[in-house]
Parts: structure tokens; sequence; C-alpha cells
């Protein structure tokens, strides 16, 4: 059994050294070098003496943060990925929480970590590592020195989401969450060496994991897909040909893209073999246009929240749906225990809607340095009281259906997702009441239209760009709203509380 | 063209869209303002843009924005 995820890229790196390991467009690297200047990066970490720390990574998304990744793991410590164009109040709440013990970056950003006030002794750039020459079998076993003392729950990664405080919540996955994810991944969506993995989603948003660890487990090729190339999806499809793409791990929202400016033809992307989405609802209707246009290629629906290391469920699409239809989740991964628990918190009967909770080892350590949050959401199984057995409640309502399929219905809470991006409303709420003038406000979201709307009420109206000037200096464009609506007075219920159904059933 | 600002500012009023050379570099505008725009563009002005035309060079500023909605004005009203 393997003790910390790097023991898949030991055995990678020490039977390819010299196959291509990651692209980002600009370069390549081996899998001998990558390894090769993880370790030096390793070696760097390894002064400070300690392991099993958290390690911030402040670069943008390229081979440097993959090198860094492996260097942080192989130097016994566990990394943290931030998005480096979050508003600098976002960036310095999620520093002073987690308390890096380094932070491994690129001196392009020196002077933004200034900014975030980080003290210049915990900062490593990697322009400044000296760089080794030694064999990759000798850096193996020198590294196989630390990282036999890790055991599989310890800390592999940290992920930021949206918090409805304001503060992102850190949430802390262990190796034997990755390690059990990617043996469930590899022979179900039958992945091997000769598979081109085509990354979409940003080394923040736990999607990576599985582009990243399939990759270092068969040896295959990461291929991390230039940003700007998602604007234009015509340029993508044109990227992914030249690069022979044969496997995508995609949210929806780019297929829906090319499909909704029709970019597809039969003779188009003939490398690729699988087309995998998560992250959010797959329209149907869209993801019919696929099929019909490229019905050789396999096309997997994924679920899961990030608590529970990336996905939980599989859905291995085998028909297809009318535009009402709902697309099933699907069914349990191999070795993660689903639950749905009725309002009594009983088993729900096939068809009644219940929360989905997960078991198994694939559930986070908790939300870091958050004891409160994290007994929320991860709690003893209720069915079970003779021994601990913790779950953790995604507020994900589902049901099955008449083939034991789960099928999504919507949120418990107000949770939402953007554009692949998982959103708490009340942080948005929590930003606007920042706002001078704003007496009270909240925050809905238009699904048909896929608008993040505000109302608020205060004494004079704020112009639109007034308020997102205001926004921007909290909140990632993405969180932004789109349309806002001014009342003198909100609308409110009989319980005392803003009337959202009033707003929704007016507005949207 | 006024109406091919008007639609960019309903989208980002914050932005100065005719202040950029490249909508892009300049950090105006994602994938999803690209969707947005040309779902715009189609109602406003009644034709259907084709997938293919939906690049780099057209949405670069408002010039190449403004000719590529008049070629596809020349097109549709010949």
């Amino acid at each position: 059994m393997k003790n910390s995820v790097i023991n898949f890229l030991y055995l990678t790196a020490g039977d390819y050294p010299s196959a291509p390991c990651v692209t980002d467009g600009q370069g390549v690297l081996t899998f001998g070098q990558l390894f090769s200047s993880a370790s030096d990066l390793a070696e760097e970490l390894k002064q400070g003496r300690e392991t099993n720390q958290p390690i911030l990574v402040y670069l943008p998304k390229g081979i440097s943060a993959i090198v860094s990744f492996a260097g942080i793991l192989i130097s016994g410590n566990f990394y943290a990925p931030v998005d480096i164009r979050s508003p600098k109040n976002r960036l310095k709440a999620i520093i002073e929480n987690l308390v890096p013990y380094r932070i491994v970056s690129a001196r392009a950003y020196a002077e933004d970590l200034q900014e975030l006030s980080v003290p210049d002794e915990r900062i490593i750039f990697l322009e400044d590592i000296p760089q080794g020459t030694r064999p990759v079998d000798e850096l193996i076993a020198k590294a196989r020195e630390t990282t036999d003392q890790i055991i599989d729950t310890d800390p592999c990664y940290v992920m930021h989401t949206s918090g409805s405080t304001g503060i992102p919540k850190g949430v802390v996955i262990p190796h034997r969450g990755v390690i059990d994810y990617i043996e469930w991944a590899i022979p179900c969506l039958n992945v091997a060496n000769n598979e081109v993995i085509g990354s979409q989603a940003p080394l923040y948003f736990d999607n990576s994991t599985l582009d990243i660890y399939l990759s270092w487990a068969v040896g295959a090729k990461l291929d991390l897909i230039p940003d700007g190339l998602f604007v234009f999806p015509v340029r993508l499809i044109e990227y992914m040909e030249a690069q022979e793409i044969t496997f995508i791990f995609f949210v929806p929202s780019v297929l829906v893209n090319i499909s909704k400016m029709n970019l597809l033809r039969p003779d188009r992307l003939p490398a690729l073999k699988k087309v995998v989405f998560a992250g959010e609802v797959m329209p149907t209707k869209h993801l019919a246009y696929w099929q019909e246009i490229l019905p050789d290629k396999l096309y997997v629906n994924l679920y899961g929240p990030t608590e529970i290391t990336v996905d939980c469920t599989y859905f291995i699409v085998n028909q297809k749906y009318e535009p009402h239809e709902s697309l099933p989740i699907g069914f349990p991964c191999h070795n993660s225990g689903i639950l749905i628990l009725n309002d009594e918190d009983r088993p729900a009967r096939a068809g009644e809607q219940g929360e989905l909770c997960v078991r198994g080892s694939s559930l986070a350590l908790g939300y870091w340095n958050n004891p409160e949050k994290t007994e929320q959401v991860f709690t003893q199984n209720p069915l079970q009281k003779n021994y601990p057995d913790r779950i953790y409640r995604t507020g994900d309502l589902v049901y099955q259906n008449g083939r034991n399929e789960i099928i999504y219905v919507g949120r418990k809470d107000s949770q939402i997702k953007h554009m692949g991006n998982r959103i708490e409303l009340g942080e948005i709420e929590t930003a606007v009441m920042a706002i001078p003038h704003i007496d009270n406000c909240c925050v809905l979201y238009n699904e048909d239209k896929q608008e993040i709307t505000l109302f608020y009420e205060g004494k004079a109206e704020i112009s639109v760009s007034d308020l997102r000037k205001s926004l921007i200096q909290t909140l990632p464009n993405y969180m932004i709203p789109r349309k806002s609506h001014y009342f003198e007075k909100l609308p409110f219920n009989p319980n005392g509380k803003i009337d959202r159904k009033a707003l929704k059933n007016e507005f949207f | 063209m006024r109406e091919v600002l008007d639609i960019l500012k309903d989208i980002h009023p914050e932005h100065d869209f005719s202040e950029s050379e490249n909508f892009i570099s300049d950090g105006l505008l994602d994938s999803f303002d690209i969707v947005t725009i040309v779902a715009a563009l189609e109602e406003k002005f009644a034709f259907t843009i084709d997938g293919e035309d939906v690049t780099p060079e057209n949405f670069m500023n408002l010039e190449t924005l403004g000719q590529f909605v008049q070629h596809y004005l020349s097109l549709s009203h010949p």
C-alpha cells in the first residue's frame, strides 16, 4: 500500500525517465527532468528541517507549478495552490489562516508577495535554487529516506473553496484520498501511458488532481492547455488536434461553449478518445450535440465535492438524453460509500430525495484551522452508533431512479456552481455588506441566464461600475454579480427574512 | 459602432473598451463574456455568427469587432 502520492512518481520516473511528462505550450519536461528539478526544490525545502508543513505555491498554471508540487511532496510537506489573480485581500485571508511554512514562487511575483506582507525568509524563488546533477535512481532513493516517514493520513494538499463568511475554507486532503481516487480512476477510465491528458482545470481547483496524478501514475504526458485558448473555443480545438490530446477532464461550460458555437465536425478531434466532465451539471442538450457529431468518444460524467477528493460517483454515458432529462451522476466510485439520507437522517427510499453523504478513505481530514465548520459537515454516520464512522454531508440533494442511478437535484443551501466555480452566495453577500451605504442585501443565482444577481437596499442607488469597483477588491471576477437591483426597502417574508422567493418570481 | 460598445458596456460597465487595443490581453473579457457577446450580437443584429469566426483577431478591440459586425451585416443584407 502506498503511503504517499509521490510513490506514483517514483515508479514512473524510475521506469520512463526520458518519456515526456508535462508540457505547457512553451516547454516540455521528461519524467526524469521533472524529478530532478523537484528534487532540487525538495533539498531547499529540507533546509528548514520540518516536515508535514503547508507550503503555499504562488505561481501561475505551468510546468513550474507542477515541479513545485512534486518537490514539496518529496520534501515530506504538502502543498496549497492559490489563484494568483485573486484579489489581494482574499489571498491575505488565506495566508493568514494557513500560515504557510514556506512559499514557493518565482522572481516575477516578488512584488505581489511584498504586497501580501509575506516575510522574505519564508519565500523560495525557483530561479535561485541550485541545480543538482545526480541520476534519477539516486534521487529517488534519497527522496524515499524522507517520504518513507509519511503516512497516508498525512495531508497531501490544501485546496481553498468559497466560504460564506468571506474567508475561503481550506480543505485538507490526505495522501490516501488521492491514492484511493487514482486507483479507482485508472481501471475505470482505462488510462495507460499512451494517453495525452489535456488539462483545463486551474491547479487551485481540485479537478486538476485527476490530470496530474493520472499522468504521474501511468507515465502519460500532461498537457497544460494555455488559459487563453478557452476564451476562443475554435483555437482550443485546433490546439487539441495539434497536440493529439486523447483525454480531457473539463468543466461542462467549456464543452457547452463548443456546442453553442457549433464547432464540431465528424472529422475533428480524431485523436481524442475520452471526454470526462465534472464540476457542474452537464446540460443534456449540449452533451447530445457532442454525442451526435462525435459518437465514438467515451463520455463520462463525474460528481463530487472537494471534501471527498474530487469525485465520489461516476456515470459512463450509455445513451442519448432528451433536453428535459437529467444526466445521472451515476454510481459510487470503487471504495466510496454513498448514503442518501432523508430529513429524518434515515436512508431515502428509491425515488425519495435526500442529502448525498460520503464515507470512506476519500474524506478530507477537515477544514484547515476551522474545527467548527469541520464538525458541522463531517459527522458521525447516523446509521452506525457502535464505533466512530465519519461521513461528509455534501449538502447536495439527490435521489435514486429505477435503474439505481443517482440523480442530482440541487442544493440544500445557497451554494452555487457558476462556470465550474463553486461559490457560496453568502460570501458575495458578506462582501456587498462591506460597501458603505448598503444596509441590506441578498444575492441570488439566475440559473437560466447563468447570472449572479444582487438585490440591495440603502440610501441611494449605486452605479453598477462603482459596485464592481468595490467588489473586485475582495472577490474574484467570476463571483461579481452581473445584474443588480436597488430597493429602498427589500421585500420581507412573514418570518422577517428577505423574501428570496418573491424576488426570484419577480425578476427571474 | 455605438451598438457594439453598448453591448460591451452592458456586460462590463467598469471597463473602458474604447481605450483598449486588445480586450483579451488587457483582461477585459473572459470565455463566458465571449459567449454572451456572441449571443447579444446575434440578437441585436439578427444574424447568425459562425463559431469558426469567433477568433482573437475578430474580438481584439472595438475596431476589429466593428468590422466583424459590418462584415456579417453585409452578408445578411447584401
